[in-house]
């Protein structure tokens, strides 16, 4: 693994949450790599949604927490950045359209499913109506809801299914072309039909944006992920290639883990 | 045998709040009669309220209360509903706990003040303010639209509050997670979100603003007089009927339950709607 390939980096990142004595991650050194699925896997409370939260920063909106090392991110003109020295409004606002966050639950806007899809185009300062159009399309048609949809951009987007209002999500964080996408579990509230057409999706935006999912579900690790990171108490317990980990991984905990002995 | 005795108790508690809504209305209804028949329509037009010699018969309208009532439940939503919306605002998305906590408390204290505190302090204090700044007599209409205001902001402001605390965590920070400043959120996720709660509490303060009594009886004026300028002092419906039951006899009596039938009215509109408003966002 070469250095040019990543996207993002946590160098001995650490993070405690307002009011905690002890830190809930504890020295992560974890790469990203471009256009990969790098899965994050581990039993509840072991901070693999924490240290999602960290990399695009949205514990912010909460005060209190603190920070330790770096996280770098890598831009496309070859400059990288520690997103932990970012303070300003600003800055944050920059760097959430370039690392955009799908939830575990579908959290469409109350307003017209056009809108949502161009709610971040227009906070991103685009005005022109036919240029909307065209990226709306474009990214309805990239999460594959197009067809559904195209005849009703204007009705409310919260009178659309779970697994829809899902895909409607990704649609939107896709359109602001992201580097990378976090996904925080983000089939656990939907059907298993739904969950297919979501795993689908993320294998195929993958050549577009980099993509880090946190997942309950090991066979969807295993099935869509290129990398997968074990958590374990707040440490990376093992970091490698996803067959690795789930034919022949290092850690006596890892292997514990995968074939179901606790978790 | 118990159950079947609670169950008919219950449906009698639950019957008997509709039969005194139906028998108030009819009340009104009844006493009224003899005003509607004598006035019809032109009693919503009539600027005169002067009983007639011996207390017999007498031209009586409406007009002046009625404005009155409406002028200064307007004037007081114009003046609170922003007021309201910045309070909740701050203390639910700018405000950290330590302070929100603490102005929480106190507004939901001061919307449990008697309002014939507000009426004195409104006369005592407020009303000279009132007429140094805008000239006038102090009392009038101003001043009574203005202590209105300042009596429904925490009710508006507590009911908004509330229902701007259940717009999703997970909602605003996608927002956020989209790119979207403070400002951002709140005007295109919290308000869209909390808009029924919003108009609820819109509506509940306009019929209590409508209905206030005590404190517009210390500082409209009490006089029936039409408002020329908005200091004008005048008169409303709840005050108008507090001031004069006492003495009046035959039409004039009449005429004040069919001044009272038109608050009523007015009023059960403007709080059905809203109740109506809520279980169909609750059925949808």
């Amino acid at each position: 693994m070469t250095k040019n390939n990543l996207v993002m980096e946590l160098k001995n990142f650490s993070f405690t949450y307002a009011g905690a004595t002890k830190p809930s991650l504890k020295k992560i050194n974890l790469p990203i790599e471009e256009n990969k699925i790098t899965a994050m896997i581990g039993p509840s409370g072991c901070g693999k949604s924490t240290l999602l939260r960290s990399m695009n920063r949205i514990h912010d909106l909460y005060p209190g927490n603190s920070y330790e090392g770096k996280i770098n991110l890598y831009r496309a003109d070859g400059s990288k950045q520690n997103i932990l020295d970012l303070k300003k409004e600003n800055d944050f606002i920059r760097l959430r359209q370039e690392v955009g966050m799908i939830f575990q639950k579908p959290t469409p806007f109350p307003m017209s499913i056009f809108d949502n899809v161009a709610y971040g185009l227009r906070l991103a300062g685009i005005k022109n109506r036919s240029e909307l159009e065209g990226r709306v399309e474009k990214a309805l048609k990239g999460a594959a809801i197009w067809d559904e949809t195209k005849e009703r951009l204007g009705e409310s987007a919260l009178g659309m299914s779970g697994g829809q209002q899902q895909r409607l999500c990704i649609a939107r964080a896709v359109a602001l072309k992201p580097r990378v996408l976090l996904f925080d579990e983000p089939t656990s509230a939907l059907d298993p039909i739904s969950t297919g057409a979501i795993e689908e999706l993320i294998a195929e935006i993958k050549s577009e944006v980099s993509v880090v999912i946190v997942t309950h579900n090991m066979q969807q690790a295993s099935r869509l992920s290129d990398y997968t990171a074990f958590m374990y108490l707040g440490d990376l317990a093992e970091f490698d290639k996803t067959e690795k980990i789930f034919l022949n991984p290092k850690e006596k905990l890892t292997e514990d883990y995968i074939t179901g002995r606790f978790g | 045998m118990g159950g079947k005795l609670f169950r008919n108790f219950s449906f009698f508690s639950a019957t008997l709040s509709f039969f005194i809504l139906v028998g108030i209305f009819a009340i009104l209804f009844h006493y009224a009669q003899e005003s509607m028949h004598t006035f019809g329509f032109d009693f919503l037009w009539t600027e005169q309220w002067e009983p007639g010699e011996d207390d017999e018969g007498g031209i009586f309208g409406g007009y002046i209360p009625i404005v009155g009532t409406l002028l200064s439940t307007i004037i007081a939503m114009v003046i609170a509903t922003p007021l309201a919306m910045g309070i909740a605002i701050f203390l639910t998305e700018i405000a950290s706990v330590t302070v929100a906590k603490p102005v929480s408390i106190a507004i939901e204290l001061l919307a449990a003040i008697p309002s014939i505190i507000y009426g004195m302090w409104g006369l005592f204090y407020f009303a000279p303010v009132v007429q140094s700044i805008f000239g006038g007599n102090g009392v009038g209409l101003l001043t009574a639209g203005i202590v209105l205001a300042i009596m429904i902001v925490p009710f508006m402001a507590a009911i908004t509050r509330d229902s701007m605390n259940t717009t999703p965590s997970v909602l605003k920070e996608s927002a956020y997670a989209m790119g979207a400043t403070k400002f951002e959120v709140i005007k295109d996720v919290i308000m869209p979100y909390s808009k029924g709660g919003i108009i609820g509490s819109i509506i509940l303060a306009l019929g209590r603003a409508l209905g206030e009594t005590m404190a517009v009886a210390f500082l409209i004026g009490s006089v029936m007089h039409t408002v020329g300028k908005v200091t004008d002092p005048t008169t409303s419906i709840p005050v108008l009927l507090a001031n004069n039951f006492a003495e009046a006899e035959d039409l004039e009596m009449s005429s004040m339950y069919f001044l009272a039938l038109i608050l009523f009215v007015v009023s059960f509109i403007i709080i059905s709607s809203a109740k109506f408003y809520f279980l169909g966002r609750k059925v949808k």
